[in-house]
């Protein structure tokens, strides 16, 4: 007879800690939106990435379409290799060109993707061939201070 | 004679020292030997699981009124300090990856086994202590029952069961808790809540590293409690001795591996 209560509230216990790691995967950490998702992997090559990192979105339209799976430096030209992981269910024509950008002036870096005229379709392990790198707000900077420079001088 | 006894004072207390760090590596290496034989014993605490669900009674279900309790208090108590230090910097709405991030990384499984190794493992040591000492465990031995196999292991598996679900219970009720204040208390935008979190808690590199250390966190504070029970001298003032030696060791250790678990967890992964 005891028995049967004790197997209850056991029962209860497990059933709410499961409960507990279930909402923890499903609405914290949104287990279900791309991970079981069929992926096809591009690359792409950037002169300078600035601080775009691994698993950062990739967005079309503002949609998030993938993630960044890898990022490596190729040592013959010296640039840096993206490996892009895009969900199957999207598909976009071999022009298509990929910026790096960030969203808000300070906020993390992302990867935008603006679709070509292209009839052919990208497939897995295609390279974009369109690339624009990161805009670095050191080198604007600069630029910016350089050009005022320029500016005085000629109206001396 | 005078330089005679401050020798002599000296190398009783050069003895004392280490006779003290003897003991303890001694004792050591007996827990060490403790662990493997409960591990190896453990057949009958899995094959007879009603056995280990008892003891998940007393461990889990007693243990969760307080852990769901401190989780929501702690998550409200994080949303509120939280948006105080966020809206200084105009991201309030990144209220949501604070609350997430620090309940699931850190302190749902830090604190829940905080939690667990004052409620549930302290009684566990007092429970066995007290067979010890009332000869209920010698009396097991005599019908030729092993004592470990009978009473430790389905302790020991019932809180290495129960440690993880309790954690994982903490920090969802954190997260309510910082729901409930966030949202509804302060008025951040729910959707933005929401989705900042989902979007930056990863399901692997997060809540599964949580888990894993809410699951180290239950290995190590059930066997410090076991231990701790099996070993005490068997009179009223070693029970109590071994409770609070649980209590102290435990929390100890699980500090100390939080650090360990998370150096090797997170700073890989935000070094690249």
């Amino acid at each position: 007879m005891k028995r049967s209560t004790i197997d209850i509230w056991v029962g209860a216990f497990v059933a709410a800690g499961f409960a507990g790691l279930l909402f923890l995967a499903l609405k914290v950490g949104n287990l279900a939106s791309f991970s079981t998702a069929q992926t096809y992997q591009v690359e792409a090559k950037f002169a300078n990435i600035g601080g775009l990192k691994v698993r950062a979105p990739i967005k079309s339209a503002g949609v998030v379409v993938g993630r960044v799976s890898e990022v490596r430096f190729d040592n013959e030209s010296y640039e840096a290799i993206v490996t892009f992981n895009l969900d199957a269910h999207y598909k976009f024509p071999r022009d298509t060109s990929a910026k790096i950008l960030t969203s808000g002036l300070l906020g993390e870096q992302y990867v935008g993707l603006e679709a070509g005229g292209d009839g052919v379709m990208l497939k897995g392990g295609d390279r974009l061939r369109l690339t624009q790198s990161a805009v670095v707000l050191e080198n604007l900077i600069s630029q910016f201070l350089f050009n005022k420079a320029a500016e005085g001088k000629d109206g001396k | 004679m005078a330089e005679q006894e401050t020798v002599g004072a000296l190398r009783s207390g050069l003895e004392k020292l280490g006779r003290g760090f003897t003991a303890k590596i001694w004792r050591l290496g007996f827990a060490a030997r403790f662990f493997v034989y409960v591990l190896l014993h453990s057949g009958t605490a899995l094959r007879r699981f009603s056995l280990t669900i008892r003891e998940m009674y007393f461990a889990g279900v007693h243990s969760m009124i307080i852990i769901l309790v401190s989780g929501l208090f702690v998550g409200m108590v994080l949303a509120l300090q939280g948006y105080d230090t966020l809206q200084r910097y105009g991201s309030s709405e990144a209220l949501g990856i604070l609350v997430a991030l620090s309940l699931v990384r850190e302190l749902g499984p830090v604190v829940a086994g905080l939690l667990f190794a004052s409620r549930a493992g302290s009684a566990i040591t007092a429970e066995i202590g007290l067979m010890k000492a009332t000869e209920q465990i010698a009396a097991m031995e005599m019908m030729a029952v092993d004592p470990i196999a009978r009473v430790v292991a389905p302790r020991f598996w019932a809180g290495v069961i129960s440690m993880p679900l309790l954690a994982a219970l903490f920090s969802a009720m954190g997260i309510f808790g910082g729901y409930l204040v966030g949202v509804q208390l302060i008025g951040v935008d729910e959707g933005a809540f929401w989705s900042q979190m989902q979007a930056s808690v990863d399901v692997r590199e997060d809540i599964l590293n949580g888990v894993i250390k809410s699951v180290v966190f239950g290995v190590a504070v059930t066997w410090i409690a076991v231990f701790e029970g099996y070993d005490a001298p068997p009179t009223a003032e070693g029970v109590s001795g071994a409770t609070t030696r649980t209590v102290v060791t435990s929390s100890l250790a699980i500090l100390a591996l939080d650090f360990v678990l998370t150096a090797l967890m997170f700073t890989g992964g935000t070094a690249k």
